[in-house]
């Protein structure tokens, strides 16, 4: 075999195609399966697809070129991701284990990588968890009208409103101080915040609940938690369709800037993107392709759900920008009537005078006769671009711009308790795959004791994730949980994935693996595969990360807070992380990402030692 | 006669000496009826003039509630196409001005009767210096949430469970069963042998052991 790294013994470790028929054929094995292959891609699809396609694509794709940003998405997606999804599904599919015994089955010496793998998903998890915890928070308190976000709370003396509340607004008001709380630096952690730390035992218990016979009870859950979401999507592009000012923002979103696609950045978001959209390296993708039924087409599930994801991905674009379209004209029309009612109010004139259509005319006439009066008013200007784009990423996304939106319309909280539940159903179904990640490895390693049923394997890791979350209930949780969202889920995946590549091409073999497709799919992959998986992915992944560790390197380490006593409140202030931080970073990121090459060094020095004492007792 | 007429003139004057624009005892009041009603909106004429002076008129009586104060006490000025205007309230018996203060009192108190009777709110009617008051956020006596909350918990909950003790009890049937079947399996077993020696054997039926 060309190009192969020696590998010895590695017959012994995998069954061979004749065993594997044997066991297709007599069903022995205590090993879990899927009820149908509609379980199976329903649970793959609900993986892929999570939060982060309604709040991080649309943002990217429309701070990148808009409609420009498909081509190096759709692009990379066929490059880059493919080739990984096809190369965990057949290698699941093949050795028939989770991601650490795959990985132990092809050369022990690459446990590491499974290890990698389980405490990448572990520290995600955590994070992830925290967010179903807000979401099932404003889920739970959507069922009252007025919603609670739409008030103030007054002050002391009931005269006017809370001054936090008056100079941002009632939506940003629930968000950082009623639900979370949050003090003004990471350092500052205020103890636990109850009502979050209730929620979160509530977002594990539901996990616990559905994963709790392994993928027996979540194969069944997935039917709804991953069809959901599509439905009320649809549900919410038929409203935000009918509001006035979606069409400009899917204008904006769309509208292509073509010399957005020559700026490397633009490329570096995509590939990063389709990486974490995909889901690959969490070591859940594996586990689930292992239930498979040996003869499962493989290659038609990697192009399916690739396919499925880019669509959603610009499915749920679409529907957020109809709503952010509606945020940012109804906020533009607002900033407009103010000015209108001031201009009336200073010069007498009557109502109806000044229109939004005559706006501009009269406002340049009465500037150009009371320049001074004018110029003492104060007078906003409304620039509908700086709406559009206006802090659309992430949890500002969900909990700011959105609950305002629903506010806006008629029935809101029908519409909350819809849009919360979409979201809750997206958290969960990416979860799963989550939790299979991490309970299925230390199954693997012997963590636990071998009698323990799987109720107890799910209720335990439940539990101690549950009491290690509690690190984002306290007041300065959310930006516990944005320091992981930068940091545990970033680099480590991006060196597990390379590692995985050149572990399964030039460890494992390539042409072993070839053989393996053609015995599983009944024809060998076309060449177009065989110049991915050799050389294409595995530099596209490289590249990826060199570019993002020097980024990293070159800038300071800083954070956006919450802080009342900053001068540019309501706004988010830029401050830069204590030095303490750079420790728990090196844990986060540094920790997965050595675990594999100081896992192979241990090893040798542990077979290295057991040889030469071996030798001396000889 | 013409001293009917000349007091009146008098009165006239002196009303409009005592309301000015920017007065320290008076109030600029601003109304934005077709903000408020749209299409539904009426004109502002001397009949709803006079209507708003009714209704302080009425205000101030009833913060005083002894005096009885005139439409002829509400005095006002400046009017603008804003439909905006100043007014200056007197005392009914000797044409003082009342205090700033005071006013203020009176228009707070009844503000709500004020705003129903020009179908207007606060921030359409607003009297320039008297803030307006604000609505008390909807405090519900149980938090909402905390209720879904519990019933949420209980149904997993309960699922749990229910999912543990089915397991639990699945799994002593299947041991029971294994038991027996080791137990039902050695005694066939045994007598698959016995039923061989048999066959062979016929003599040695007697050293057949008993079950």
């Amino acid at each position: 075999m060309r190009g192969v790294l020696p590998n010895p013994g590695l017959d012994h470790r995998i069954p061979n195609h004749e065993d594997l028929d044997r066991m297709e054929k007599e069903e022995s094995g205590d090993r879990p399966k899927w009820d149908n292959k509609a379980q199976y891609i329903l649970t793959c699809v609900g993986f892929c697809i999570g939060i982060g396609n309604v709040w991080r694509f649309p943002y990217l794709c429309q701070s990148h070129g808009g409609g420009a940003f498909l081509i190096p998405y759709l692009i990379l997606l066929v490059l880059e991701g493919m080739p990984l999804l096809l190369l965990e599904f057949a290698i699941g599919q093949r050795l028939r284990k989770g991601s650490v015994g795959v990985w132990r089955a092809i050369s022990p010496y690459l446990t590491g990588i499974g290890i990698a793998s389980m405490l990448v998903s572990f520290l995600i998890g955590l994070y992830y968890n925290t967010l179903i915890a807000w979401i099932m928070w404003y889920l739970f308190n959507s069922f009252q009208d007025p919603l609670p976000w739409t008030q103030c709370p007054l002050s002391n003396n009931g005269t006017e409103f809370v001054p936090e509340c008056q100079q941002s607004s009632t939506v940003e008001y629930y968000f950082y101080r009623v639900t979370l709380n949050s003090s003004a630096s990471i350092s500052d952690s205020g103890g636990i915040h109850w009502p979050i730390a209730v929620c979160l035992l509530g977002a594990w218990t539901v996990i616990a609940i559905c994963y709790i016979r392994g993928i027996r009870t979540s194969g069944k859950a997935v039917y709804i938690t991953s069809i959901l979401p599509y439905i009320v999507l649809a549900i919410f592009l038929i409203r935000g369709l009918v509001l006035k000012g979606a069409l400009s923002g899917i204008k904006f979103l769309y509208t292509p800037a073509v010399e957005e696609l020559l700026k490397p950045s633009t490329w570096l978001d995509a590939g990063a993107q389709v990486f974490y959209a995909l889901s690959i390296a969490w070591g859940g993708l594996i586990s689930f392709s292992s239930y498979n039924p040996i003869h499962n087409n493989c290659m038609q599930d990697a192009v399916i759900l690739s396919a499925v994801t880019g669509l959603t991905s610009v499915y749920a674009a679409t529907v957020t920008y109809t709503i952010i379209g509606f945020m940012a004209t109804d906020k533009y029309d607002h900033c407009i009537s103010e000015n209108i009612m001031t201009l009336l109010n200073v010069f007498d004139l009557p109502e109806e005078s000044i229109t939004i259509r005559n706006y501009e005319a009269v406002f340049s006439h009465l500037n150009s006769s009371y320049p001074d009066i004018v110029l003492g008013l104060n007078i906003k200007t409304c620039d509908m671009q700086k709406y559009l784009s206006e802090g659309v990423e992430g949890t500002g996304l969900a909990f700011i711009v959105f609950t305002e939106a629903i506010t806006k319309m008629p029935g809101s909280p029908a519409w909350s308790v819809l849009f919360f539940i979409m979201l809750l159903c997206l958290g969960l179904s990416t979860l799963f795959g989550n939790i299979e990640g991490v309970v299925v490895p230390l199954k693997d390693l012997n963590v636990f004791p071998k009698k323990w049923p799987q109720e107890a394997l799910t209720v335990t890791t439940c539990v101690v994730a549950f009491i290690i979350s509690l690190l984002f209930a306290q007041h300065s949780g959310i930006y516990w949980v944005t320091l992981f969202d930068n940091f545990a889920g970033s680099i480590p995946l991006l060196t597990i994935g390379l590692f995985e590549m050149i572990a399964v091409v030039y460890i494992y073999g390539i042409d072993r693996f070839n053989a393996d497709l053609e015995f599983m799919i009944g024809h060998k992959p076309s060449i177009f595969w065989q110049v991915l998986w050799r050389f294409i992915s595995p530099l596209i992944i490289l590249v990826i990360l060199v570019f993002y560790l020097v980024g990293l390197a070159q800038e300071e380490l800083t954070y956006l807070v919450w802080d009342l006593n900053s001068e540019e409140f309501p706004y988010l202030s830029l401050v830069s992380y204590p030095a303490w931080i750079n420790a728990i970073i090196f844990l986060l990121a540094g920790v997965p990402t050595l675990a594999v090459p100081v896992y192979a060094l241990c090893r040798l020095v542990f077979v290295c030692c057991k040889r030469k004492h071996v030798s001396r007792d000889k | 006669m013409l001293e009917k007429v000349s007091f009146l003139l008098l009165s006239f004057t002196l009303a409009e000496q005592l309301c000015k624009p920017g007065d320290p005892d008076g109030y600029k009041v601003r109304l934005s009826i077709k903000t408020a009603l749209g299409e539904n909106a009426y004109v502002w004429n001397d009949n709803e003039m006079f209507l708003f002076r009714a209704t302080l008129a009425f205000a101030m009586t009833k913060q005083f509630d002894g005096q009885q104060f005139e439409v002829s006490d509400i005095i006002v000025c400046n009017q603008t196409a804003r439909v905006s205007f100043w007014f200056v309230v007197t005392y009914p018996h000797n044409k003082t001005l009342v205090d700033k203060q005071v006013v203020e009192r009176a228009v707070r108190k009844s503000r709500n009767r004020i705003n129903s009777a020009f179908l207007l709110s606060d921030t359409t009617l607003e009297f320039i210096g008297i803030p307006p008051t604000l609505a008390t956020p909807v405090n519900p006596s149980t938090p909402t949430w905390l209720i879904v909350f519990g019933v949420v918990m209980g149904a997993v909950c309960a699922g749990i469970i229910v999912v543990l003790v089915v397991s639990l009890v699945q799994r002593k049937r299947k041991k029971n069963e294994t038991n027996e079947d080791t137990q039902v399996k050695t005694v066939e077993n045994g007598a698959a042998r016995d039923g061989v020696y048999y066959m062979s054997f016929s003599e040695d039926e007697s050293s057949v052991t008993q079950m």
